[in-house]
């Protein structure tokens, strides 16, 4: 059981000052093994934060991101799961599923985990699955109106993923919980 | 060596002094055993006859002094037994006063006064009188105050106090306060005649011994509070101005300080409350030495704990007017004590604030009063330099903050802006992050533009350079961190009503344009997004606002955004600033302002030509054009068409040939919409993909050229997608023979002799493969579509 947090789209201090009380307060050390973050961070601060979670922290650059060293995107294979990552605002159009599925098969993952459109979406497609965590802090978007706070937190065991995503929905934290399947080591 | 001489020497003295009266005391018991009066006297006077040395220090003297107390219990034990000794009590006291030397007979005096109490043939108060006037014989400090103290010993459980079996007619609580107080004077008196004179060495030694002793002075203070017979009014006409006029008058640094503390200590608080007046009143007429500040803060300290434990007493201090009393007594110690030092009087502001705070809470003016009182007395000096001082100024600012968990109570404290002037601008900026803290901690929200103007003036340290600022103090990492804290802060500045929304955005563009172009950067954006925030609120309201003479306009904050955006050009920051327009655009978009949106494009592709040079940044800043205008949809035909001939040609001229090609298939999209009225251009899509291919081939061809051997597929590959994407979305230029003409195509690339083998493209390929065969395996419409694709 390989727990991965999902995370992205801060966008601290640009347009939010700091992560939710009630995400920060879940959010403890010693009990995630990896994390991947989509971009747009943006400062040090939220960067070192991230790893202070875990030491594993795997970053791609979005387009406001204070560091410019972070790649454009990177694949981490963890259990028996390649997983694809990448902020998106190079994919056009923003959030088009086929465009992302292009990105997918480019990469050739399992789980691509894309942000910059701050809205949580996961969906199962013929390359395989696309996360977005959408942006943990609800920060401002021009694509979507109305972002609640959002992040994913991944469950790989074995050939199996469960993507818990969690919510704060008029202050409380809502979960929801998705399965997926491979059927073999080849891709879902 | 000479100390430990000293040492040794008083070692043996003690040591003598013991073997004395153990020797002694030998023949007293032997005295006392035989019922023999006589020599019982002889010996015991012998034995106190020790206690006349002047050789031991306090401490050691103690030690004497123990020994003998314990022999005279059992002296004291055969007195009682009148029947041993055949003598009456009265006798006995005027038998005693025959001994030789004064202080042995005075022990035989207070030890049999003691039995004559208990026998109650002589009134209390007559027995005490007499013992308290004839221990006067002894002046000496160290002696005659263990006298006294034995005397405070022996009497204690026999003072003539209402209630106690010693109860005389009259005004007998009178009397045994009088006794207490008397010998408490007396000993006062003893106490500070050791004077602190000679070399520093022997005036330490001094002050250390005068230390010692003090206890003996002050249990006469503790005696008296134990006195059930003393009520407030006693307390307060007789008992402290008694005390006050001893301790005043003493004129001793060491005995006033000891005794004000004593003294707050041992009294209920009740009765501080209730005599606040002549209890501060003391403390501008001792000496200048005394640290008084440490008692009044210990007063203070006391009483809030009071306020505290009992809040029904709380009406009491607003009686008494003790915040006005202890405000004034404070004024004055600080002016008589004119060399106090300012850290000095700062910490007895901290004092009074805390006090404030805990037992006023409610009372905003007091504390504004307290912060005023500091900068009184700030004012007309230079800034403050030394740091123990300026701590103490934080811990008064800080103190506001810190109770009031909202920071908009403590906004409205008209002085605290003033205490923070005199701060140098280090711990200016120091405590401007305590209060951003304080802030964010809370969760505090600023909901006025007038509060808003009050923060960022204390703030000021933060957003702008001030004068007193040395160049070489700016830290980079502190710097950043500053500014940081402060793009956080503008995001609590909020108001549900958009005309006060707009004020308060308004008022922090005021303040961060002073800001200068090391902040801009840090700045600018939060207060961006902030007004984009509230444009799509007012986009959400449908209809005019009534009754508003100069209404909120999505238009009229994108006037400010422009202007606000345009400030980063003098940092420059082009790469930023182009992205917010793009922001702005998209927003402007969603608000059907067709020529505002493309003011913002116009000036992000200016800043594009004009100002981005670096490739990489280019490539990004491309696709973020491409990809906010292809979700763009407020442009008529002529506008959309410069833009999108604008973003493709500059696709086309990146300096690396796949980021061209990368760039042109991405212009593909900005013809095809696929909402409901989106554009779809089929023709001009296929221009674009096939303009990329183009490229791709022209960078085969010159990695052949330049590297003997043709380059990875993957452009192919990616263009390939691009066509079956458009194939499914049911583009009529995009035919499967096209496709299919492509698929080939990269076969060949791949199989050719000079092909470098990649990995990744395989696998991108391999995947595409799949993906026509899974298309063409859903069958239905989507499959008969793939069914001519041959893979």
């Amino acid at each position: 059981m390989v727990l991965v947090l999902a995370i992205g789209d801060l966008h601290i201090p640009h347009r939010a000052p700091d992560l939710p009380a009630k995400f920060k307060s879940m959010l403890v050390p010693g009990k995630i093994q990896h994390i991947i973050c989509t971009g747009n961070l943006c400062i040090k601060e939220v960067h070192d934060y991230l790893k202070s979670l875990c030491p594993s922290l795997h970053v791609t650059r979005g387009e406001y991101d204070e560091d410019s060293r972070y790649p454009e995107t990177k694949t981490i294979t963890i259990g028996q799961f390649k997983l694809g990552l990448c902020h998106g605002h190079q994919v056009v159009p923003w959030g088009d599923l086929d465009s992302l599925a292009m990105l997918q098969r480019q990469l050739d993952v399992d789980i691509l985990v894309n942000g910059h459109t701050h809205q949580f979406k996961a969906y199962k497609h013929e390359a395989g699955v696309v996360i977005n965590p959408g942006s943990a802090t609800g920060a401002y978007s021009s694509v979507t109106y109305d972002v609640n706070p959002s992040f994913v937190l991944m469950d790989i065991d074995g050939l199996r993923v469960v993507v818990y995503v969690y919510e704060l929905i008029d202050g409380e934290v809502k979960v929801d919980k998705i399965d997926f399947k491979k059927t073999s080591t080849a891709t879902i | 060596m000479m100390i430990s001489d000293a040492m040794e020497d008083e070692e043996k003295w003690l040591a003598e002094g013991i073997a004395g009266i153990q020797h002694n005391a030998f023949y007293m018991h032997r005295a006392l055993d035989a019922n023999n009066l006589r020599e019982a006297l002889k010996y015991s006077a012998q034995l106190l006859s020790e206690l006349r040395t002047s050789r031991l220090s306090p401490h050691k003297y103690y030690e004497l002094y123990m020994r003998a107390f314990d022999e005279l219990r059992k002296l004291e034990m055969f007195f009682k037994e009148e029947e041993r000794h055949g003598c009456s009590v009265m006798d006995l006291y005027e038998l005693v006063q025959h001994a030789g030397n004064i202080l042995p007979r005075l022990y035989l005096l207070c030890t049999v006064g003691s039995v004559y109490i208990k026998s109650k043939e002589a009134p209390a108060k007559d027995v005490l009188k007499d013992l308290v006037e004839m221990c006067r014989g002894v002046q000496h400090p160290i002696r005659g105050l263990f006298l006294r103290s034995y005397l405070a010993q022996i009497s204690r459980d026999k003072l003539p106090d209402i209630g106690s079996e010693y109860e005389g007619d009259g005004d007998t609580v009178m009397d045994a306060v009088e006794f207490v107080l008397q010998n408490f004077s007396e000993m006062n008196k003893l106490w500070v005649r050791m004077e602190l004179q000679g070399p520093a060495r022997v005036r330490d030694k001094m002050e250390k011994e005068r230390n010692e002793l003090r206890d003996l002075v002050g249990k006469n203070l503790h005696v008296l509070s134990q006195i059930e017979g003393i009520d407030l009014d006693l307390y307060k006409v007789t008992v402290l101005p008694r005390i006050l006029e001893q301790v005043v008058n003493c004129k001793d640094e060491l005995a006033q300080y000891y005794l004000m503390d004593c003294l707050i200590q041992v009294f209920p608080d009740e009765y501080h409350l209730q005599t606040l007046e002549t209890l501060l009143g003391a403390c501008p007429q001792l000496q200048p030495t005394v640290d008084i500040k440490t008692v009044l803060s210990q007063l203070m300290e006391r009483l809030s704990s009071y306020a505290a434990s009992s809040p029904e007493v709380l009406p009491e201090f607003l009686q008494v007017e003790a915040f006005a009393k202890l405000s004034t007594a404070i004024g004055k110690v600080i002016e008589t004590q004119g060399d106090m030092p300012i850290v000095g009087a700062i910490t007895l502001y901290v004092s009074l604030l805390t006090f404030t705070l805990r037992v006023h809470p409610d009372r905003l003016d007091y504390v504004d009063q307290v912060l005023g009182s500091c900068v009184k007395k700030l004012s007309n000096r230079p800034k403050l330099e030394d740091s123990r001082a300026t701590k103490q100024v934080v811990a008064l600012l800080s103190a506001p903050l810190e109770k009031y968990s909202d920071i908009v109570t403590s906004l409205t404290l008209s002085n605290y802006p003033r205490v923070m002037d005199h701060l140098d601008s280090g711990t200016n900026k120091i405590m401007a992050m305590v209060i951003i803290q304080s802030i964010m901690t809370n969760q505090a929200c600023v909901s006025s533009a007038d509060k808003v103007e009050v923060l960022f003036e204390l703030i000021k340290g933060l957003i702008k350079d001030l004068e007193g600022d040395s160049e070489d103090e700016l830290d980079e990492e502190d710097f950043n961190e500053e500014q940081n804290s402060v793009a956080r802060v503008i995001h609590v500045l909020y108001n549900d009503d958009p005309e006060e929304m707009l004020k308060i955005i308004c008022t922090v563009r005021k303040h961060i344009m002073t800001g200068g172009p090391k902040r801009l950067p840090f700045t600018v954006p939060p207060l961006v997004f902030s007004a984009l925030k509230l444009i799509r609120r007012l986009q959400n309201q449908d209809g005019d606002v009534a009754g508003e003479e100069d209404p909120a306009t999505p238009k009229k904050i994108f006037q400010l955004l422009n202007q606000m955006i345009e400030a980063l050009s003098y940092v420059p920051a082009p790469e930023l600033a182009l992205r917010l327009y793009l922001q702005c655009a998209e927003a402007a978009n969603d608000c059907d302002l067709e020529p505002v949106a493309y003011e913002f494009f116009t000036q992000a592709f200016v800043l594009y030509e004009e100002e981005i040079a670096d490739s990489k940044a280019q490539v990004t800043a491309i696709h973020l054009i491409i990809g906010t205008l292809q979700r763009t949809n407020v442009f008529g035909v002529e506008n959309r068409d410069t833009l999108t001939h604008k973003a493709t040609g500059y696709s086309a001229k990146l300096l690396k040939k796949p980021d061209q090609c990368r760039a042109v298939y991405a212009c593909s999209h900005l013809f095809w919409v696929d909402d409901q009225d989106g554009i779809k251009d089929g023709e001009r899509v296929l221009l674009c993909l096939k303009r990329a291919l183009r490229i791709a081939n022209a960078a085969q061809q010159m990695a052949n050229v330049a590297r003997g051997s043709s380059g990875p597929v993957t452009l192919f590959v990616e263009i390939l997608n691009k066509y079956l994407y458009y194939f499914e979305k049911g583009n009529p230029q995009i035919t499967s023979a096209a496709i299919q003409g492509l698929i080939e195509l990269i076969k060949t690339e791949m199989q050719s002799d000079t092909a470098t083998p990649d990995r990744i493209s395989d696998a991108f390929f391999d995947c595409t493969l799949r993906y026509i065969q899974f298309q063409k395996q859903k069958g239905g419409s989507m499959g008969e579509k793939f069914d001519t694709i041959k893979v």
